[in-house]
């Protein structure tokens, strides 16, 4: 005869390590920090334009940004409020995203043989791996344009030089397409996300949402890109 | 009137109806929950494409029976799709190619030769029995934690005493067709029981009935869902996409503002 299977009641279970803080709170920070970075790239783009104005109005620009306000306010204040607060925002960004990626680790210790994904976007599958492309990038790009330490024209040259220098440069330039598309990923699901998390999305909305996400990640994505465009050209040199 | 034997159906002729399909079934096999678990291959033959998913299962357990091996363990209770009992991934699909219980899945949805992959649930909140059951006690405790209205028992009140507007309880209703099945636990890529909270969220956030507790039901809801281990929200769809019901994410939307008012009013999840 057959064996009588028998179903435990109790079953064992590990108790699972406990949030601290609400998944859902997590989010909300996710989605502010990033909001704020988001009306920083805005700034940054249209600030990038400069450069079809030629070196001087873009080197001007550069100058201004460290003068403004100036005697009254003293040097550098806009450009240290604007730091303190990316900075901010990028450490809170990454700790709510740290912490939630764990937290699925440890929800999901047994991963499935086989997984099949019907609605998930690549952009919403590259948050994780793609934000820290994103952030190793922006170091980069730091030490090249900004210190001038990574740039091919060193610290002693002018804003203008050393972004001219650094897109004559094919792997530079390669980089940096591949990291703003990554980038404009990023911000196609992260705009659509951060609607849902603030309790900003419906049903009537949804397509929308989601229509300007894209549309709004191109459009500042290809904003970007016309200045490698530019040098790469020739048009700007 | 006389009833006749129903003879008709037996007469039909069976010969010109195509031949049942041969399929190769690959089965998450665990003895028990610290059991460590494999995939099992199997064969079962002439398995008619109207046999619901379940029935192939049993299919399957007669054989094994037979064989004097042990049967699959898997959940159901009313195959009708309404009960939420039974649920596995199919596939790598939670409940399978079509978005319906598994009870509800039928095997013309298969073709001959084809192999199928079946698992469990797999989330450490939702800790496996025995083969392809899984406990999902913690949906009961997350509902235990605010998924309720407190209201005197008795004799039922008049319906029309307290009137919905029909946006409203439309709303409510499509959130209140959940049926706790997991399968939007199953499909998430992060494990997060979010569609399943908002929807109860929702369907009581929307009635007047549910207006004294709204804040509290929140704050509740999403403490215990973390504290039984879920992961969290990353708005993908995989949930929405999977449900049997269609619950839609705007129902995350809705629970995440009401978390948002709620924390703003004060309300703080019991410890």
């Amino acid at each position: 005869m057959f064996r009588v299977v028998t179903v435990t009641d109790q079953v064992q279970r590990r108790t699972p390590k406990q949030a601290k803080t609400s998944s859902v709170f997590k989010k909300i920070v996710m989605a502010v920090s990033g909001i704020l970075m988001l009306l920083f790239l805005i700034a940054h783009m249209i600030g990038n334009l400069h450069v079809f104005q030629g070196a001087q109005s873009f080197n001007h620009y550069s100058e201004w940004l460290r003068t403004v306000g100036e005697p009254a306010l003293p040097p550098r204040t806009l450009l240290t409020v604007i730091e303190i607060g990316l900075v901010v925002s990028v450490v809170a960004h990454m700790w709510a995203a740290i912490s939630l990626w764990r937290q699925a680790k440890r929800a999901r210790p047994q991963s499935y043989v086989t997984k099949k994904s019907v609605a998930q976007s690549y952009a919403s599958r590259t948050m994780r791996w793609g934000g820290v492309i994103i952030a190793l990038f922006i170091v980069y790009h730091i030490l090249d344009l900004t210190f001038g330490v990574a740039n091919p024209d060193g610290t002693d040259s002018t804003p203008y030089d050393r972004l001219v220098a650094s897109f004559q440069n094919p792997a530079a330039t390669i980089v940096y397409v591949v990291a703003l598309i990554l980038l404009g990923m990023h911000l196609r699901h992260g705009i659509w996300s951060a609607t849902q998390t603030l309790g900003q999305s419906n049903r009537r909305r949804e397509r929308t949402v989601n229509a300007f996400a894209i549309a709004f990640a191109t459009l500042l994505i290809a904003g970007y890109l016309v200045v490698p465009a530019a040098v790469v050209f020739g048009l700007v040199d | 009137m006389t009833i006749t034997q129903d003879g008709a159906r037996s007469s039909v002729d069976h010969s010109s109806e195509k031949r049942g399909m041969n399929l190769t079934l690959r089965v998450w096999r665990q003895n028990g929950p610290t059991a460590k678990g494999k995939m099992v291959t199997y064969k079962v033959t002439d398995i008619s494409p109207d046999m619901s998913f379940l029935e192939m299962l049993d299919v399957l357990n007669e054989q094994l029976i037979m064989e004097g091996d042990d049967p699959v363990a898997f959940d159901h209770d009313c195959r009708e799709g309404i009960c939420g009992m039974c649920g596995v991934m199919i596939n790598g699909q939670a409940h399978g190619p079509q978005q319906t219980t598994t009870c509800q899945l039928h095997m013309r949805s298969f073709k001959d030769g084809d192999t199928i992959d079946i698992e469990p649930w797999r989330a450490s909140p939702f800790p496996v029995i025995k083969d392809l059951a899984v406990d999902r006690r913690a949906f009961d405790r997350i509902i235990q934690a605010g998924g309720y209205i407190s209201v005197p028992t008795g004799t039922a009140p008049e319906a029309h005493s307290i009137l919905v507007p029909k946006k409203d309880s439309d709303a409510a209703f499509d959130a209140a067709t959940c049926i706790g099945c997991g399968a939007c636990v199953a499909a998430c890529p992060n494990a997060s029981s979010m569609l399943f909270t908002a929807a109860k969220v929702t369907h009581l956030g929307l009635m007047p009935q549910g207006q004294p507790e709204r804040n509290d039901r929140v704050v509740n809801m999403v403490a215990q869902q973390d504290r039984e281990g879920f992961g969290g929200c990353t708005n993908i769809g995989e949930c929405s996409a999977a449900c049997p019901k269609g619950i839609s994410m705007e129902t995350i939307s809705r629970l995440n503002h009401d978390l948002l008012g709620a924390l703003r009013a004060g309300a703080r999840p019991k410890s």
